[in-house]
Formats: structure tokens, C-alpha cells, sequence
């Protein structure tokens, strides 16, 4: 048993920084990640036994991630900041038109198959304002539906629109700026 | 002239494409808006991108791929 206990020891940074970026607080994450550990520790049998054991491991923090989100739902505001909102007034005129056309970023296979690419946007969603990250994720990472996440945070459908396209607006400029080349929209 | 809408208001409807169907009458306007867009056809590509790679970003997350040494 104390081999099972060194060994999920050993993966319990990796598996903060995870719940760090999904949740944007120490305290939480540390919860998150020992209630992990716990319901790992509890069923040795079922560590041993998987060809993956770090993804079995992953799968069960998900769960305690959504776990935390909702314990805590109350101390995370309720809808976008207003300098959240800043992306959209540098990508679009008065008129409401893209100031510089979107670039053309080819076949998305010739990216993804660098393994560099991966810590570039890895980089890029950390990089999100912690609100938005934590919906983002929530999205796209912990894939609930957004009526979970608006029941969750007790947000509206529309401020939980809001804040999805800012923060895919700002993964892309991100993108575009660190990846794919010079950033093409005004400062 | 409810139809007609701006590319900002455009950019919105494609990113929230990626989360479900959209209203009817949204979609409608959208696909008139790409129909006579330059810039919109190359920022719903950019935006399905970006769903693509974060699904290759959330396979790496899960298999514990990501964030190993910091």
C-alpha cells in the first residue's frame, strides 16, 4: 500500500497544475486533487489493474473538479468583466466590421501533429482571464453542456455566451500572435 | 433587415455554433452574412480550428500528457 501511496504522491503535482488551470484557485485545486488521491487510494486494486492508470486517475479528477466548481459556484462572479470585453473592440470597427481580415491558418493536422503546438495553446489557455478560463474549460475540457455550466454558476445563457466567445477570441489572438505568426489586429 | 447583420454580431453567432444549433432565424442570417463576407468564412475556419486542436488538447490532458514537468 505504501507503494500505491509513493507512487500517486509522485503525480500529485501534475495533477495540480491540472486542477490549478481548471478551477484558477490554489485551495480549491489542492482539495480537488487530495479528494483525488483518496478515492484512488481506496481502490488499490483498480490502479493496478488499468493498462492507463494516469488516465483513470484523470477521469476521477474531473469529477472532483466539477465537484469544487459547484461547492464554490457562489464566490465566482456572475457574468463577464468589462475588460473582458476589450478583445472584441480591438478585432472589430465601430461599424462592426474585422479591422484586418482573418488569416488563412491551413490544415489543422500540420499543426497539431507538432508536439510544440500543444504547449503553445496549452500556454494560451492559462493565459485566459481566470473567469473565463474556467468556463472555457469547463466547456471544453470537463465537456459539460452549457445549460450545466449556467445551472452550475448560476450564470444567464447570455452571459455565459458572452464569455465563451471572449475567450475564444482571445485563444485565437493568442494563437495567431504566438503560433502563427505577427499579431495582425491594432494594439 | 433583421437579417443583415454586422461581422461582429456574425462572429458571435459562429462561436456559439460550436455549443449547439442556433435559433432558426440566426441561422439564416448567419449563412447570408458568410454568403457576402470576405473576413467570416476565414474566422469560422479559424474557429472550427481551434474546437479541433482543443480536442487534441483535452486527449493529451486526459492520458496526463499535458503538464508533466513544470
Amino acid at each position: 500500500m505504501t507503494d500505491l501511496s509513493a507512487l500517486l504522491e509522485t503525480l500529485r503535482p501534475q495533477l495540480l497544475r491540472y486542477a490549478r488551470l481548471q478551477l484558477r484557485n490554489p485551495a480549491w485545486a489542492e482539495d480537488a486533487v487530495s479528494e483525488t488521491l483518496l478515492a484512488a487510494l481506496e481502490k488499490p486494486e483498480a490502479f493496478a489493474g488499468r493498462a492507463q492508470p494516469k488516465t483513470w486517475l484523470i477521469g476521477i479528477l474531473k469529477h472532483k473538479l466539477v465537484d469544487q466548481v459547484r461547492r464554490h459556484a457562489r464566490e465566482c462572479s456572475t457574468g463577464p468583466d468589462d475588460e473582458d470585453g476589450a478583445v472584441e473592440e480591438q478585432l472589430f470597427d465601430e461599424t462592426g466590421h474585422f479591422r484586418e481580415r482573418p488569416a488563412d491558418w491551413g490544415d489543422p493536422q500540420a499543426s497539431l501533429g507538432q508536439q510544440q503546438f500543444l504547449a503553445v495553446l496549452d500556454a494560451c489557455v492559462e493565459k485566459l482571464p481566470n473567469q473565463l478560463g474556467r468556463v472555457f474549460l469547463m466547456r471544453e475540457w470537463l465537456e459539460l453542456d452549457t445549460e450545466e455550466i449556467c445551472k452550475e454558476l448560476a450564470v444567464t445563457p447570455t452571459n455565459l455566451w458572452v464569455m465563451l466567445h471572449r475567450a475564444r477570441l482571445r485563444l485565437r489572438e493568442c494563437l495567431q500572435l504566438n503560433w502563427f505568426g505577427e499579431r495582425r489586429t491594432a494594439p | 433587415m433583421i437579417l443583415r447583420r454586422s461581422c461582429r454580431e456574425a462572429a458571435r453567432l459562429i462561436t456559439a455554433r460550436l455549443d449547439g444549433p442556433l435559433p432558426l432565424a440566426d441561422r439564416v442570417a448567419l449563412r447570408l452574412h458568410l454568403m457576402a463576407c470576405d473576413a467570416c468564412p476565414r474566422f469560422d475556419r479559424q474557429m472550427r480550428w481551434l474546437h479541433t486542436a482543443m480536442g487534441r488538447w483535452r486527449a493529451s490532458a486526459d492520458a496526463g500528457a499535458l503538464r508533466e514537468n513544470e
